[in-house]
């Protein structure tokens, strides 16, 4: 397969956006994730990979505290966006969810209109000054998330009616309507065929231009294919983390490397 | 893998013909089609009784629907209005004159038929009356021709619907065997003779001795006011009850206490909510006995178990990826419960809500203790806080209150109440699916 090349990509910036420091998640007595110290940097996408139940997405949840909607989940350590605390109690987890975007595994766009879909997060943070605006912050995130021209001509039609590939777009589309600064991706593509795939993979790769998007995925060709940085975790532990074409060619740790060859996971 | 040690089959796999079928298929088979026998019967049986339900009840019932009526026409003369008016038994001279009008009709009609004044009695009531009280009102119809419906008393509307019979008839003070000659020939002349009986459906409860005159309107305005007090209290306390316990509310043992007892409440014996309103809203709080509103409380406190588990179903029922959408996007908690979840879970919570109020509406163990079973609903309620305040029946009490009277007319009233109840919960019902069908959503 041509897919499984590794991309050579000069990572641009190697400024910090979100730096995570001894973390531990704790679902009740289950000790989720175990010390983890990663630094993400802005610009530039970075997958997290590992097998199933290795704490990837349970991280990820963490950095826009999508975890706080579930009681017996505790997060320990610190996460900080641009230096600052987002479990510091005077952090409102709404603010920070309109700063970094989510997102998800399933496509979910709300049971209402493609306009609607994308209109409201703007809506609810007050981006838009009137209806005109409004409309053209709707077209400029359908248009980045390269759905506009299958749209532009049903806007008006439920979101629900769309393919499962058009759908996760739309939901992309709906992230950035925010402005986000941080887009987190949950196996986006789990659900889609290899066109939609394709797609969305290359929508990621143009969105690394203005966000710092984080993907968890569990296809190591996807990992390899869209990503400038590769964190793999198992069992709760970040085990490696580096530049992704190092992680796919010269794993330092065994673990990483069995995984990558296909012998554990 | 290869760890796997294959075993070799002594002599290969038996062959068989997919053609016959083995003793294990016909066995399952012959399971499967006595379990699909065993389901068409039971729901024939249930068929059955609905069936048998609703032929008892229509054929018991819809006599309450009409009225056995004498329509006489006659013309009062300026004489005879005047020599009526100087007697001193004014209504007898009016009934005279009543009595001899009908005679001339069956005369006309060439039946010849010898009753007596006491017989019109038995038959139409005294008639006089209501004839007089006609031209006091109206002096400029007299002299010319005025028509009279009289409804009937409730024993010849028995023998005309075949309740009575002559075999049956015992000679009484109501109805004379030979009275049955005189309903027969006013019969055949056209004077006597059935009409839809609107009083029934709009009018009041009349006393004990006159079911002839016996309406269920004031009991349906009873019951549509306690309904009032049911919707505006049962519907926001329970829905903002179970959006909190749902989508707010920790999970720890309060809230499961709270939770067990919400399921057992609605489980508790109507009357039990019954006693507690007579205990509180009456003997406590001292508000008026009969009183829609008290039962409308009673009915609340009711209708919130069935409201407030059919709310939380509905809501726990719309996907959890609703919920991430829309914090994802920066949505608050109450955001995101308002704008996606609580519309898409409308539907249930409608259908439960109306659902809920038909049983209120139907409900008959608890108005039995806060006095509204055994009044006589004499008087439709005059202002609008009237009708909450105002001792008042409810169509189940109401029906319940017939049922326990002496007089076998007001049997069919009985039944021609549940008609009415029936409709309006068929009615409930189909606006619950017709909401179902307009808010339902795919996702």
């Amino acid at each position: 397969m041509n897919d499984m090349r590794i991309v050579e990509r000069k990572v641009d910036t190697n400024e910090v956006k979100i730096a995570a420091k001894d973390v531990q998640v704790y679902y009740g007595d289950n000790h989720a994730i175990k010390d983890v110290s990663v630094e993400i940097e802005d610009k530039t996408v970075t997958a997290f990979i590992g097998p199933s139940g290795c704490g990837k997405s349970t991280f990820l949840r963490c950095i826009n505290r999508m975890n706080d909607t579930i009681d017996v989940c505790r997060v320990v350590g610190d996460i900080m966006i641009d230096g600052e605390d987002i479990y510091d109690p005077k952090v409102d987890p709404v603010q920070l969810r309109a700063k970094v975007g989510m997102v998800f595994q399933k496509p979910n766009p709300f049971p209402k209109s493609i306009y609607d879909n994308v209109a409201y997060g703007p809506k609810i943070h007050g981006l838009a000054k009137n209806k005109a605006d409004l409309d053209n912050i709707v077209e400029n995130a359908l248009r980045r998330g390269a759905i506009w021209d299958e749209v532009k001509d049903r806007l008006h039609a439920p979101g629900t009616g769309l393919s499962g590939g058009q759908q996760q777009r739309l939901c992309i589309a709906r992230a950035i309507a925010t402005e986000p600064e941080v887009l987190l991706m949950d196996e986006p593509c789990s659900a889609l065929d290899p066109i939609a795939t394709a797609q969305v993979e290359e929508l990621i790769d143009d969105l690394r231009k203005s966000y710092s998007v984080v993907i968890v995925t569990h296809s190591m060709q996807q990992a390899a294919r869209v990503s400038q940085k590769t964190a793999f975790f198992h069992l709760g532990h970040l085990v490696e983390y580096g530049e992704t074409t190092t992680i796919f060619t010269n794993p330092v740790d065994p673990r990483t490397e069995s995984y990558i060859t296909g012998r554990i996971g | 893998m290869t760890d796997t040690i294959m075993i070799p089959a002594a002599d290969g796999p038996k062959k068989s013909s997919l053609l016959v079928q083995d003793a294990r298929t016909r066995k399952r088979n012959a399971a499967e089609t006595r379990f699909r026998i065993y389901g068409m019967a039971a729901i024939g049986v249930g068929l059955l009784f609905l069936v048998f339900l609703f032929t008892s009840i229509l054929r018991s019932g819809l006599p309450a629907f009409t009225q056995t009526v004498v329509e006489i026409e006659f013309t009062l003369t300026q004489e005879q209005f005047d020599t009526a008016e100087t007697k001193m038994l004014k209504t007898g001279e009016y009934q005279n004159i009543f009595v001899s009008a009908l005679t001339e009709q069956l005369d006309a009609s060439g039946l010849k038929v010898d009753f007596d004044n006491k017989a019109i009695e038995r038959i139409v009531g005294k008639p006089g009356g209501t004839i007089r009280s006609f031209f006091l009102e109206n002096p400029d119809r007299i002299g010319t021709p005025a028509s009279f419906e009289l409804a009937a008393s409730s024993r010849v509307d028995g023998y005309l619907n075949g309740r009575v019979t002559r075999d049956t008839l015992v000679d009484s003070r109501f109805l004379m065997a030979t009275d049955l000659d005189l309903v027969d020939a006013l019969e055949d002349a056209g004077i006597i003779k059935g009409a839809f009986n609107w009083n029934f459906v709009t009018g009041k409860d009349s006393g004990v001795d006159n079911p002839g005159g016996a309406g269920l309107g004031a009991s349906v305005i009873g019951s549509f006011f306690m309904m009032l007090v049911v919707l505006f209290l049962s519907l926001p306390i329970g829905v903002a009850a179970s959006i909190y316990l749902e989508e707010f509310a920790p999970k720890n043992r309060w809230t499961d206490l709270i939770e067990v007892n919400i399921s057992n409440l609605a489980a508790v014996p109507s009357i039990v909510f019954g006693i507690l309103g007579l205990a509180v809203f009456i003997q406590f709080a001292g508000f008026p006995q009969s009183a829609p509103l008290v039962g409308g409380l009673v009915l609340t406190l009711m209708t919130l178990p069935t409201i407030i588990i059919s709310t939380r179903a509905s809501l726990a029922a719309v996907p959890p990826s609703i919920r991430d959408a829309a914090l994802g996007v920066g949505a608050s908690k109450m955001q995101s419960v308002f704008h996606h979840v609580l519309p898409l879970a409308m539907p249930g919570i409608l259908t439960g809500t109306i659902i809920g109020l038909a049983q209120a509406l139907g409900e008959t163990a608890p108005l039995l203790l806060i006095g509204m079973v055994g009044f006589v609903a004499r008087e439709y309620p005059e202002t609008f806080v009237g009708g909450f305040t105002d001792a008042n029946s409810a169509m189940p009490a109401q029906i319940y209150t017939w049922a326990s009277r002496a007089d076998p007319g007001f049997y069919e009233k009985a039944w021609g109440g549940i008609i009415i109840l029936l409709l309006f919960l068929i009615t409930m019902n189909a606006i619950a699916v017709l909401l179902r069908r307009r808010f339902e959503r795919r996702w």
